[in-house]
Formats: C-alpha cells, structure tokens, sequence
C-alpha cells in the first residue's frame, strides 16, 4: 500500500515490483521521466491479447470484464476505434483525473499498445475538463501523440456509460443509447469499439513492457495486479492510493489512518454498503467487497447510513438521464421512498423502498438504474437495524433520525 | 430450437400498454405505465418468448406505437 | 352513366369524411394509451388502422369516379398538382392537397418500421392539418353542402375531432399522466 501518487517515488526500476507500479515515474512525470522510469515504450509485436489472457487483468472502470476478450473481440471484425475512458462521472472518485494527471504517458501506451493490438483505424481519449490540459500536454511530448484525438467529457454521473462514451465521441451527446449489440460489434460509425477505462489502459500498458506474469506479481489469484482506489468519508486523510488486488477493506482504512467505521460503501454511488462487523473482506470482482470503479466512503460512527443513503440516491436520481421511464420515473419515487425511510417512515415504507428497487433494476438503456437498486437493496441490508430504529422514532446513529 | 427474446428500447418506449396486453404472460406493468417483467431476464433482453408466445409478441413488435420492440433469435445452448 | 360516377362520387366523398374522422378519433384514442370497455389498446391500434385503410379506399373511389365524370373535369394532373383545376380550383385544390397529405401518411405508416419512427411520426402529425383542409374541401366543393343529411355529417364530424383534439391537448392524456405528474 505504498505510491501515494502526490508524492515523488523514488528509484526508477524499469520493472517495478509488487504494489506501487502506477506512479513510478513520479508526480506529474513527463515523457523523460516515464521512459527513464519504465524504459522505452513496448514494441507493438508481441502477442498482447495472449499476454493480457495470462495476466487476469480486469476492467477498472467497474464491470470488472476481462480485458483481453474485450479485445479479442473487437479485433474480429472491420477495423476498430479504441477510446480510452477517463470521463470519471462517479462523484467520489479522483483515480482517474490522478492518474491522468501524474501517468499520462502511461495511458498513451496503453491506449496506443491496445489499438495496435486490434488494428484501430481511430484512437480517442475521453476525458474530464479537468484532464484535457495534462493529457494535451503529454501527447505533444511524445512523437506518436498525433495519433490521439480528446474528446472532453461533460461533468455528469452517466457520461462514463459505454454507450455514452461512443455517443459522446460520435455524436457530441453524452447520453447513453439503447443497445441491442455489444459495441464490440457495433459502435462509433457502426464499426467494432473497443472502451476502456483509463487505469485499466495504464495496466494494459505495463503488461505490454513486461509481460502477463509479472503483472499476477501483485495481488492475489481472484484478483490480480494492483488496482487504483479513492477513500473519502469520515476518515482522517482520503486520496488515491494504488493496493494490489485481494487488499482488505479493512487494510484501506487503516492505510488511511480511520478508527473503528459504522460501515463502508464499496464501490461507489453505484456499489453496496459492507457493515462493520464484515470491513475484513478482501476487494475483488468475485467477492463480497466488489471495488466497481475503486471508490470506498468511510462512514463514521453516530453517522447515519441511511441518511446518506437518501442523500445520495436524491443525487442518482437527478442524474437520470430521463430517456427511459422506468429511470425517470421510478428513480425520483425511489429516492422518495428511502428519504421517508431515512426520517419518518410510515408502516410498509420498507417495503415499498424494496419493490421500487427492484423494479428499476435492469429496466433501461444502461446501468444507472440497476446501480442505485444496488446501492439501496444493499442499505436495507446493511443498515437493517437501524431501519427497524427510525421506524421507533429512533436511530442507531443517535438521537436524529 | 432457436430461443426467442424481446428486446425493449427503453429510450424510446413510453408504457403505452399494447406489448402488456399481448403477452400478460409474460408482462405486467410499473406504476407509470411501463412494462415489467414477470420473470426478469439478465442481459439485454426485456424477457425470453416462450415458444408458445412468438407470434403474440411478433404482433406486439408490429403494434409497439413507438416502434421500441425487437425480437431477437439465438441458437439454443 | 355520368349520373352514376357523380353520385357515386359525392357519395364516396362524403363516406370518406366520416372515416376520416372515425379515424382520427381513433389515432387520438390511440395516442392517449387507454383501452375502450371491450376493446383493448391493441385492437384499437388495428381498428385505426382498419378505418384509416378503409377512408383512403373510398377517397380512392372518390378520386376515381370523379376522374372518368365529364361533369368534374378532373384531370390527372389535379391529383397531385393543388388549384389548377376547372371546377372551383380553390375547393378542389384543397381535396388535391389533402388527397396528397393522405397518401404520403398511409404509405408512411404501411412502411413504419422500415423508415424509422421519426419519419413516420412527422409525417403523421400532418393529419392535424389534413383533416381541416379536407373537410373544408367536403363543405366548398361538395354539391351536397346545403342538404341537411350532409351538414349534419360535417356537423357531428366537426365536433367529434374538436373534442378529440381539446381532449389531446389536455393535461390529463395520457393514461398514465397522474402518476407521471405526481413526481415532476
């Protein structure tokens, strides 16, 4: 758990080893420092697809898919259009705006190992406002940076959907599309695309230079490498912190100097509350702890979970894209609902809180609904307790409800 | 044997009722209109087609106001 | 012989008009997403579609009739070309123009799912402004018009798209607006 990447790190192996490969060449590295730190950028003839199938490298912008069948995939058909995803919607996460800004180049090499791999006729990096001045900076440094077109993203929570991503790319729209075929199949323009999350092209990049076995160096057999994590919520000193795969939860806080925790959201607005008595779980795609896209809110003791439950499904809600009803509609009635069961719930508030968040789920043209059903199911259970308190007038947290 | 799903556009479908009305086997409807599963299906399909409900749900694709509705075929594993 | 053509012409003209209007009422009814007591949505969606197809054949025969009537004098031309007509231009040029409308919605909803929804929609908004430019065709032009049987059609077809179109318009719809509304 070391490669807090504000700060330099020192040394510069040209195969760094365990946790801590992400930010080697140091805060805000230039081209220099990348290649002194990593050495000279991977030669584009190697078997990468087969190099990614033996490293088990998953997607890190939260489907956890593996990389190299993605690939694989896209690589069937007409020519490609690979786009690097850094459009970060999720609230709570820094990962990806932080490894822009302090490991642009090794994006780039991921993006650019990945497009070779497929035969990309088109490569894009998408990313937020905040990111657009580093990552233009980077690609003017280097001699292949032409071949990268960016691509700003608007700060919304669904402009990182997939289908977002294309649309946005293609039609300046970010709004997710309906979808009958993988976008492996048909994407931007009708052809193959292939959409990656920044950190899992940064990976992509190093299991390029070096190989699939020295990425299943760090991390643990379900989840290998290392993986990119932002704690926030009542916790001492948040951030971004690079672990390898398989960390407790447990282990992330302590890294992050928390005392003892009422409960953690794992994985973001879309992810599912760990009860205390389970922060012991190990991160990993397979798991009880699923990282998503490697957010983690801490929630202190005399917090109220489902206060900040309600909190943030009113925020989900307004960020319904309003394209499909179910959403529209029965995100803002969801929202509703667990508020009541957050302050004053009448008798059979639970369960309507239960079937509106069931009935969303998978009804819509991406995943937002499916993840607040998520996030909510997962309070009810999380929080069962104090769900039977506020309905006494009381909270476990304490006094208000 | 192909196995039959129905495939709902979400952006564009506004709960009008028709695909309910054809296939109440297999559709119910939320509070605002829109249809509901009976059973839900994962992936991208709104739910399976039986094989005894293929021309019902043919008929609802063809009736579907806002043209939302595909049926897609896929060989049985 | 051209007794016959010029009665059954203003015959099917005027059997026309109250399919159109059935017709439009239908699309309204359609539109708003509620079943009829023994009628489901579906139904009513071939019902309107039944008496669309049905209006267009005796606008067809209207059409016809009146093409091979001597007393007309219709001329091929004034089947797609509005106001160049020989017998009161304006009135028929109106039939033309409704005639044409007519054509281009049927066909578009005949060929829906291949042209993609918003050709088709577009399209079919046009029947808003079909309906008045064909029934004030019926009044102008018809030779029926002062008879009472025929004012009393125009009379209750008229009625029936106002309280159609007023009921379109309204805030409560669809079928489903009170529980859409509550969460705005």
């Amino acid at each position: 758990m070391n490669a807090r990447p504000a700060a330099v790190a020192t040394g510069s192996p040209t195969r760094p080893d365990t946790a801590g490969r992400l930010f080697v060449a140091g805060a805000g590295a230039g081209h220099e420092a990348h290649l002194a730190a990593y050495g000279p950028a991977p030669s584009s003839g190697t078997d990468l697809i087969r190099e990614l199938e033996l490293s088990g490298l998953t997607g890190r912008g939260g489907a956890a898919f593996p990389v190299w069948r993605k690939l694989a995939a896209t690589a069937a058909g007409r020519r490609p259009v690979v786009i690097g995803n850094g459009a970060e919607g999720e609230p709570r996460s820094r990962k990806d705006a932080t490894l822009v800004q302090h490991a642009p180049h090794l994006v780039v090499d991921g993006l650019l190992a990945a497009a070779d791999a497929v035969r990309a006729s088109r490569v894009y990096l998408y990313v937020r406002s905040g990111s657009g001045t580093p990552i233009r900076r980077a690609l003017a440094e280097r001699p292949d940076g032409g071949r990268v077109r960016v691509v700003v993203a608007p700060h919304t929570f669904v402009s990182g959907e997939a289908g977002a991503v294309v649309n946005a790319v293609g039609q300046g729209v970010a709004l997710p599309t309906d979808r009958l075929h993988r976008l492996s199949e048909t994407g931007l323009d009708g052809r193959p695309t292939l959409v990656h999350n920044v950190e899992t092209l940064a990976h992509l990049g190093l299991v390029a230079r070096y190989g699939g076995s020295w990425f299943r160096g760090a991390g643990t057999l379900e989840d290998p490498g290392t993986r990119l994590v932002t704690v926030s919520g009542d916790l001492p000193a948040g951030g971004v912190l690079e672990i390898p795969g398989g960390t407790r939860v447990a282990d992330v806080l302590a890294a992050c100097g928390t005392g003892p925790v009422a409960a953690v959201l794992v994985g973001g607005y879309h992810g599912a509350w760990l009860p205390a008595a389970e922060v012991d779980a190990r991160l990993s795609p397979s798991g009880r702890a699923v990282p998503g896209a490697g957010v983690l809110i801490a929630l202190g003791p005399g917090r109220c979970g489902l206060h900040l439950t309600a909190q943030i499904v009113r925020y989900l809600a307004g960020q319904s894209a309003g394209q499909c009803g179910p959403c529209r509609f029965g995100l803002p009635a969801l929202a509703g609902a667990v508020g009541e069961l957050a302050g004053r719930p009448a008798v059979g508030t639970e369960g309507r809180v239960r079937r509106l968040a069931t009935t969303v789920a998978g009804r819509g043209a991406c995943h937002h609904p499916d993840g607040t059903s998520r996030l909510v199911l997962s309070a009810l259970d999380a929080f069962a307790d104090d769900v039977a308190a506020h309905a006494t007038g009381r909270c476990v947290a304490g006094g208000r409800p | 044997m192909n196995r039959t799903g129905l495939h709902v556009d979400w952006t564009r479908c506004d709960g009008r009722g028709l695909c309910v009305e054809l296939l109440p086997d297999l559709l119910g409807r939320d509070e605002w209109g829109y249809p509901l599963p009976h059973r839900s299906t994962p992936g991208r399909l709104l739910t399976e087609v039986p094989p005894g409900s293929v021309a019902d749900a043919e008929q609802a694709v063809a009736l579907c106001p806002l043209l939302a509705l595909t049926l897609t075929t896929e060989a049985a594993t | 012989m051209n007794e016959a053509l010029w009665a059954a012409g203003r015959a099917s003209g005027v059997t026309a008009l109250a399919l159109l209007t059935a017709s439009v009422v239908l699309g309204v009814l359609n539109r708003s997403g509620r079943p009829l007591p023994g009628l489901p949505r579906f139904s009513i969606a071939l019902v309107h579609r039944d008496v669309a197809l049905a209006a267009t054949a005796f606008v067809g025969v209207h059409v016809l009739t009146l093409l091979f009537d001597p007393l007309a004098r219709l001329s091929v031309t004034d089947l797609l070309m509005p106001f160049a007509g020989a017998f009161r231009p304006f009135w028929q040029g109106l039939g033309t123009v409704a005639f044409d409308v007519l054509l281009a919605v049927v066909v578009t909803a005949l060929l829906r799912h291949r042209l993609g929804l918003r050709t088709y929609r577009t399209v079919h908004w046009l029947v808003y402004a079909m309906w008045p430019v064909a029934f004030l065709h019926a009044v102008g032009n018809g030779t029926d018009a002062r008879t009472s049987w025929f004012l009393e059609v125009a009379a209750v077809s008229l009625i029936a798209v106002t309280i159609a179109v007023v009921w379109r318009l309204s805030a409560w719809f669809v079928e489903s607006s009170h529980a859409r509304q509550e969460l705005r």
